[in-house]
């Protein structure tokens, strides 16, 4: 498609926009020579502390900076308006459709999403039907990823309702843009993000499980410091100010959970899992698994520990179900949606297939249940073969294909090898639910470092950006 | 309260820190012994005892057949099959520090990390000569300055005990271990120490242990090798002594048995490791035999240490 690239920033030659005047007038005033000192200062930084992504069994170095772009994207008080309440819009129609279905499944009996798109689906959970969860919230920490095509034109590309990350690299790259530049930094005024880690606690001990006594006992689930997240788990556990724990610290007594402490069993009341539901359990899930903890599914239900998310939340976040999401704020909230979808072909129907395959060259093709930049195509950069060879994937097994168009993301200035330089970004915000739903105004910009790619993600060499937005 | 498995792994991150440092010190004597003259046309027996003294004899002989100082040096500094060489060490204590980071303080863990990212710029090629020195300080700081920082910015509640015990309980395992090999080695029956070989050999296990001017300080009557071992073994002064590591010892459990409103058997062991010290006498050591001494005082401390497992950190 010929669409124009929306430069966040404004087209070279043309106006600044508002927000970007003051940093545009910095980056003239500040010599490059400087920018590359302040970019191998943020990298010893992150080395220094340890915010590292860690990547094993790929050869090379085993815990991997994600590469941080020390330009700060800028976004005014009204555009984050419009996104926030976007988001808490779509938040609370996507709790309310996962309570549905493992609840009275209305939306299924109404014939707005296909019945056999949700029950036959690797992420539905048959263990939580009619399981009941405090304030029915299911995805307590959600995170959503947007783009934007033009100044009023923001599309959600795809919902995480399960275990999202890159919050920590939300904090942490405040932390280190103000300590580079404060000069900048005090030039504008930011809407600080400091209080996210508050925030989550709130929400946590906001969703305690029915039969817990007084104050709950929170504790962040880790798989373990070779989780390519270990460094967030163990970020979020310390801001918080609580356990962070692995499946054997935890064992279940008469459905109660317990951690292993020094002065001998503690009770937990709320589990913040960054462990995917298949190893929770290995007695209801993947029996080899060692991250979990045998008996933690009948204490969820007994309703004597609470989990975060809860399980079969994923439900919500696969890349069929997302198609249907606009439609769940119609069905649940009676409302209009604030914010949009990427028009999408769902090749599971013939028609949207057929359409596919022919037009190829010019679509994202992505594996519903793929993520992290893995099993996709982007038509326009593929080769060829590369297009015959995916083509051939999606005639196989249609079902498990979706379609969009290549949007034209917009870009903001970063610093690269060649100077500064317009890059695609995407947008990360984090939305909490529990007893009410907060958004912290900010929220992890990915941004591709290579010209002209489209894919962010950090597997794939993406890197992240501060975030601001601006107060009024 | 804390985890048992945060409890364990400061514990051990403490302990392989002492032992990193220990074998530097251990390494950087024996090194100064092999080069003055007279000693070196002897049979090179430092390089085996440091082995002897580092408690991998076996592992080590199985690999190498001879104690040659390139051999001794790969082993104990570099080897990554010897679980206890220094770069196992501090990799392994790295290891529990990420696990446990929440748990840390940031000087405590930037120094960890921070000897984790220096470490592959060390290797054999680069010791080679005069590098050996260098990198042996480099680990003694990394350890000081753990420790340091440990003491400087903990908290002082069951997660610095936990730290604390680790070093002490390590310290007293390493001084006991020196004393007992090199005397051994040495064993003047009820010789005087002369002149020469026999005084640097004597003056290198106080360098080991950081004790030679402090040596020299308490007593001013020259090198007596039951001295050196009353100095090593009963002197509350000389904080790398038995007597203070065990006093160290006792302190952090009587702390933690406070915190906890809850005492166990390892407070027994440790009140009966330090009162024997304490009220002891050096001439019913050597009466008893000072190597029978030392091998009981190492498997006390043993015990000591599972005790303290027990009790604490497998929850």
């Amino acid at each position: 498609m010929a669409q124009a690239i929306f430069d966040e920033m404004g087209a070279p030659g043309g106006e600044i926009r508002q927000a970007y005047k003051t940093l545009q007038a910095w980056l003239g005033e500040t010599p490059p020579e400087i920018l590359t000192l302040r970019r191998e200062e943020a990298e010893t930084f992150f080395r220094r502390i340890g915010i590292t992504f860690a990547v094993y069994g790929e050869g090379g170095d085993p815990e991997r900076i994600i590469p941080f772009d020390i330009i700060p994207r800028i976004l005014e008080a009204a555009e984050w308006q419009q996104i926030s309440d976007g988001l808490v819009q779509r938040v609370r129609a996507l709790n309310a459709f996962i309570a549905d279905v493992y609840g009275a499944q209305e939306i299924l009996k109404a014939g707005i999403v296909p019945r056999d798109q949700v029950i036959l689906n690797d992420t539905y959970r048959y263990q939580m039907q009619g399981v009941s969860v405090p304030h029915n919230v299911f995805t307590h920490i959600a995170g959503i990823d947007m783009v934007r095509v033009g100044p009023e034109e923001f599309y959600v590309l795809e919902d995480n309702c399960r275990t999202p990350s890159g919050v920590s690299y939300m904090l942490e790259n405040r932390e280190i843009t103000m300590r580079l530049f404060p000069d900048l930094f005090s030039r504008y005024n930011v809407a600080p993000v400091d209080h996210y880690c508050d925030e989550l606690m709130r929400t946590l001990t906001s969703v305690a499980p029915r039969n817990c006594q007084g104050e709950p006992t929170v504790a962040v689930l880790t798989p373990g410091i070779y989780n390519s997240a270990y460094y967030e788990h163990s970020f979020l556990a310390d801001q918080m100010g609580v356990e962070l724990v692995e499946g054997p610290d935890l064992y279940v007594m008469d459905d109660i959970v317990y951690m292993r402490t020094t002065q001998g069993p503690k009770r937990v009341d709320v589990i913040y899992r960054r462990v995917d539901d298949e190893f929770l359990d290995p007695l209801s899930f993947r029996p080899d698994s060692a991250l979990g903890v045998a008996g933690l599914m009948s204490a969820y239900r007994a309703g004597n520990v609470n989990l975060t998310n809860a399980v079969g939340a994923g439900i919500a976040d696969d890349k069929a179900i997302y198609t249907y999401v606009p439609e769940m704020v119609k069905f649940y909230l009676g409302e209009t949606p604030i914010l949009k979808n990427v028009p999408t072909w769902r090749c599971s129907e013939k028609d949207d297939a057929q359409y596919v395959i022919e037009h190829l060259p010019e679509l994202v093709v992505k594996e519903v249940h793929g993520s992290g930049g893995y099993g996709m195509l982007v038509g326009p950069k593929a080769t060829k073969e590369e297009i015959e060879a995916f083509g051939a994937r999606v005639k196989a097994a249609p079902e498990k294909y979706i379609a969009q168009p290549t949007l034209a993301l917009s870009t903001c200035p970063t610093f690269v090898n060649e100077g500064v330089a317009p890059r695609h970004v995407d947008l990360r915000p984090f939305i909490l639910s529990g007893r009410d739903i907060k958004v912290v105004p900010g929220g992890l910009t990915r941004v591709a470092m290579r010209e002209g790619s489209l894919v962010v993600n950090s597997s794939q060499g993406g890197g992240t950006k501060d975030t601001w937005v601006l107060k009024d | 309260m804390m985890l048992a498995r945060t409890a364990d792994s400061l514990y051990w991150i403490a302990r392989y820190m002492e032992r990193a440092e220990n074998l530097a010190r251990t390494l950087r004597v024996t090194d100064r012994l092999s080069l003055m003259p007279s000693i070196a046309d002897a049979d090179g027996s430092e390089w085996h005892s440091t082995v002897v003294v580092s408690g991998s004899e076996n592992d080590f002989y199985e690999k190498h057949e001879e104690a040659t100082p390139e051999n001794v040096i790969s082993y104990l500094a570099f080897d990554p099959e010897n679980p206890s060489s220094i770069r196992s060490c501090i990799e392994t204590a790295r290891r529990n520090a990420r696990a446990v980071r929440t748990a840390l303080t940031t000087e405590q863990w930037e120094c960890l990390n921070s000897a984790w990212l220096e470490l592959p710029g060390w290797n054999e090629a680069r010791v080679r000569g005069s590098g050996l020195h260098r990198f042996l300080d480099w680990v003694k700081d990394c350890s000081l300055l753990f420790t340091g920082g440990t003491v400087a910015t903990m908290l002082r509640r069951d997660s610095y005990y936990f730290t604390r015990l680790g070093t002490f309980i390590e310290r007293n395992d390493n001084t006991a271990r020196i004393l007992d090999v090199k005397y051994h080695v040495l064993l003047p029956e009820h010789a005087e120490v002369g002149g020469g070989i026999d005084y640097y050999q004597w003056a290198s296990i106080l360098r080991a242990v950081s004790g030679y001017r402090s040596y020299n300080a308490v007593y001013r009557e020259g090198l007596k090798p039951w001295l050196i071992a009353e100095f090593l073994i009963m002197r509350e002064e000389m904080p790398r002594s038995l007597i203070s590591c065990s006093a160290e010892i006792k302190d952090c459990l009587d702390k933690l048995g406070e915190e906890y409103g809850q005492r166990h058997e390892c407070h027994r062991i440790a009140g009966q490791l330090y009162s024997r010290l304490r009220f002891g006498k050096v001439e019913d050591v050597f009466r008893q035999g000072l190597h029978e001494f030392l091998s009981d005082h190492i498997d006390q401390n043993n015990r000591l240490g599972m005790e303290i497992s027990r009790s604490y950190l497998l929850g």
